[in-house]
């Protein structure tokens, strides 16, 4: 046998994750449908504005508020950088603590695990707290599909379930749906509601507190999923707003927590830092109103069983990605969709994804990729962005979000091999490159316009594919008579700058002649 | 001191008027206006689109062109071309360039700068000697918002302008759609975003939208346009340009 040192083979990459990462459509076609429900621009427009108002409110207050951003980002950092080794010591800890652990390679394996451990116990039914990584996975459909119901506790994620929807926003999942819809869909599908139920908020929250209540005292399983599970001491940890949350957490017999890998941190005192970054973040509050903490099986305390699902569903392959990776380091605040005007217009099921906004366009790819047949829809996502940089300065963790978008557009364009568009963009950089034909291409738009180009008023208002979506809404310029290099280079150019020049000096010998005096 | 000046591609071959006022300006303020003739363009559009490779040549010419020690500052009146420049010039460099391009982009880097930072961080200058009689509102363009970070410059330019009507746009800080080939690939969500751009301009009852990036102004003004707003866009150069001696005559069409 012989041994080869030189170039190791490149090692198998890693999966991609399933479940609920691909749109069935690209995203300019399912935003253009989404345009033009007119509720749903308003409810957002709304919604995300008084947010970002209160998040402004409460992280200008703090001074150093810049300061917990590069804690957070370093701390995410290292995470990362050294993911095996927390993973394997938080299973140890969790271990020790009497939970059991499990390693869910990707969607198929955590629902299986999960399914299988919900069996295990005779329960038929599960109640859930608001979780990210179940939504990912699409556990509730294969629940279901496995004879288990899944009830959601989270208010908007009940709305969401009730009305057969699907979520649209990270934190408030039901954004898109006002009052009135909301009420018709308690009356519809809550058994046993009062009829004369009215669109009141109180009102409404109440309806579902009574639902919720009865599902509480009588569900011995929980699923849920966290937000952060702490290396060094094996705590997992919820953050929420309502308190259902808490519930789930204490009052069933099982416990099983589906945690994606990205999620531990080394230490304990880490929540230092992330406890004030997400709470400011997301809901613009400067604490949330519950924060849970468990470390394993406490007896004769809260669940006597506990299962930590560690999920990996397209995060090792994310984090194979030396730029990528860095879309890991998300809290899952959803600032960052909050400032998007993307997000704010077309919404969050234009993204096809569980995870929308800003960090969904890097996400999604990434997990799911963006080249699974000819024409992915995730292909699409990195280009639903203006690059206008707001979600990169309301990020808790500091991403760079939109350096992130670039890359995997150029990700996108090397893997698409020759498209159209390559032709295009080497031909015009072929020209550029070039100031002879560059100098040559600018004479034949200018002589364009002498042609009658722009018409008299010099204005075009139709242009061909793929410029059409362009033109539908905007005028374009027909070009000017003279380039400005030819400008430059006429006897009118060099006169206007002799001039310029002549009257700057004269303005300047009178204001010195001014200060003297 | 001795400026390169970067037209940039838009600049040069559809909207020169901004260029001229960007050159006449720094001729004003008693400067060298050099102009490397074999510029031509950032490559901003190619990145900025996913492409890195094809670009590579304009970043190697950028990099010659103004790379020069007898150049003491390259200025150009776009906020979004000095963000190519500053910050994705080395990316390509780096992933695709040689250690000369690499050390060549470092070079012109350094010394690469919007028009409106240039005016106020290198040459002190606030009050330029501007004259314009008219009611404006100022855009502030994301890239030079949040990747410059020019801040409140052009404003504290434009407050120093002779006769001039500043008003303030409601959420000047959101996009106005453009983002390039965004406008293309994305048109529909691109217009949604103009058109509240253009809300909010029209309710300034401003002569004038000022930015400092023709692509950003060749967008919301190709909307105006078809509104047939009364409001028409105008680079920041070409304000600052208009001096009592020689004024913008705002009846003229707008490049
Ligand atoms: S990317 Fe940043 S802003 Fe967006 S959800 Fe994640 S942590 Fe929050």
């Amino acid at each position: 046998m012989s041994t080869f040192l030189g170039m190791p083979a490149t090692p198998p990459r890693a999966p991609y994750g399933t479940g609920n990462l691909r749109g069935e459509r690209k995203f300019p076609r399912a935003a253009h449908d989404e345009l033009l429900n007119e509720q749903l621009r308003r409810n957002l427009g709304r919604a995300t504005g008084t947010i970002r108002a209160k998040r402004i409110g409460v992280t200008g207050e703090l001074p150093d508020w810049e300061q917990l951003r590069d804690a957070g980002s370093a701390i995410k950092t290292d995470t990362m950088n050294r993911l095996p080794e927390l993973l394997e010591q938080l299973e140890a800890k969790v271990t020790e603590r009497g939970g059991t652990v499990h390693w869910a390679r990707d969607g198929v394996e955590a629902n299986a695990i999960v399914t299988r451990l919900v069996k295990a116990t005779g329960s038929s039914d599960v109640i859930k707290v608001k979780s990210m990584a179940t939504q990912e996975i699409g556990l509730n459909e294969h629940l279901e599909a496995e004879g288990i119901t899944p009830y959601e506790t989270d208010l908007a994620e009940l709305i969401v379930q009730l009305a057969d929807d699907k979520p649209s926003h990270i934190l408030v999942p039901a954004i898109h749906r006002n009052r009135d819809e909301i009420r018709q869909i308690f009356l519809d599908e809550i058994p046993g509601v009062d009829p004369d139920l009215d669109n009141v908020p109180a009102h409404l929250a109440a309806a579902a507190r009574t639902y919720l209540r009865q599902k509480f005292m009588t569900a011995r399983v929980a699923v849920s999923g966290a937000n952060f599970g702490i290396a060094e001491t094996g705590t997992l940890s919820v953050v929420e707003s309502e308190g259902n949350g808490r519930m789930c957490l204490t009052l069933p017999d099982t416990l099983i927590t589906v945690m994606g890998i990205e999620k531990v941190l080394p230490r304990y005192q880490d929540l230092e830092v992330f406890l004030q970054l997400l709470p400011r973040s997301s809901t613009g509050e400067r604490m949330n109103p519950y924060t849970s903490m468990w470390t394993g099986v406490t007896p004769g305390d809260g669940p006597q069983e506990f299962h930590l699902v560690l999920l990996d569903n397209g995060r090792t392959a994310a984090l194979a990605d030396r730029i990528g990776r860095e879309a890991l380091n998300c809290i899952r605040c959803s600032a960052c969709l909050n400032v998007c005007p993307v997000y704010e217009r077309a919404g969050g099921h234009a993204y096809g994804s569980t995870y929308p906004g800003p960090i969904g366009a890097v996400l999604t790819p990434q997990l799911a990729g963006m080249h699974a047949a000819k024409d992915d829809p995730n292909s699409s996502l990195p280009y639903a962005s203006s690059l206008c940089g707001a979600c990169f300065d309301a990020c808790p963790v500091k991403i760079d979000i939109p350096s992130l978008l670039v890359e995997l557009r150029h990700q996108h364009t090397e893997q698409a091999g020759t498209t159209a568009e390559k032709l295009a963009m080497k031909a015009a950089a072929g020209v550029m490159k070039s100031p002879r034909i560059y100098t040559a291409a600018q004479k034949a738009a200018s002589l364009s316009r002498s042609v009658g180009v722009g018409g008299r008023d010099r204005v075009i208002s139709r242009l061909p594919a793929p410029f059409d979506g362009w033109s539908d809404s905007r005028d374009t310029p027909a070009p000017p008579k003279q380039s400005f290099r030819a400008w430059l280079a006429s006897a009118e150019g060099a006169a206007t700058l002799r001039e310029a020049s002549a009257e700057g000096a004269a303005r300047r010998a009178a204001d010195d002649h001014q200060e003297e005096q | 001191m001795r400026i390169g000046l970067f037209a940039t591609c838009l600049g040069d071959t559809l909207f020169p008027e901004a260029v001229k006022s960007t050159a006449v300006l720094l001729a004003r303020l008693g400067h060298e206006v050099v102009f490397p003739p074999g510029q031509t363009c950032c490559g901003q559009m190619h990145v900025n689109t996913g492409y890195q490779r094809e670009p590579v040549p304009l970043v190697r010419n950028f990099a010659e062109q103004f790379g020069d020690a007898s150049i003491d500052a390259v200025v150009m009146p776009s906020g979004s071309c000095a963000g190519s420049v500053r910050h994705q010039h080395e990316i390509v460099a780096e992933r695709y360039g040689d250690a000369a391009l690499r050390s060549g982009v470092a070079t012109v880097k350094a010394k690469t700068y919007e028009l409106s930072e240039f005016l106020v961080d290198v040459l002190d200058a606030t009050d330029v000697g501007a004259y314009f009689p008219h009611r404006v509102t100022y855009h502030p363009t994301c890239h030079s918002l949040r990747m410059l970070r020019v801040g409140d410059k052009p404003l504290r330019l434009l407050r120093a302008v002779e006769g001039i009507d500043l008003v303030e746009l409601p959420e000047a800080d959101s996009c106005c759609g453009f983002g390039g080939t965004f406008a293309v690939k994305n048109a529909d969500t691109s217009t949604a975003m103009l058109q509240d751009k253009m809300r909010n301009i029209s309710a300034t009852r401003a002569d004038v939208c000022s930015a400092g990036d023709s692509s950003c102004l060749m967008h919301i003004g190709g909307g105006l346009s078809r509104i047939k707003s009364g409001t028409r866009t105008l680079h920041l150069a070409q304000i600052l340009g208009s001096t009592r001696t020689a004024p913008y005559a705002l009846t003229e069409a707008a490049r």
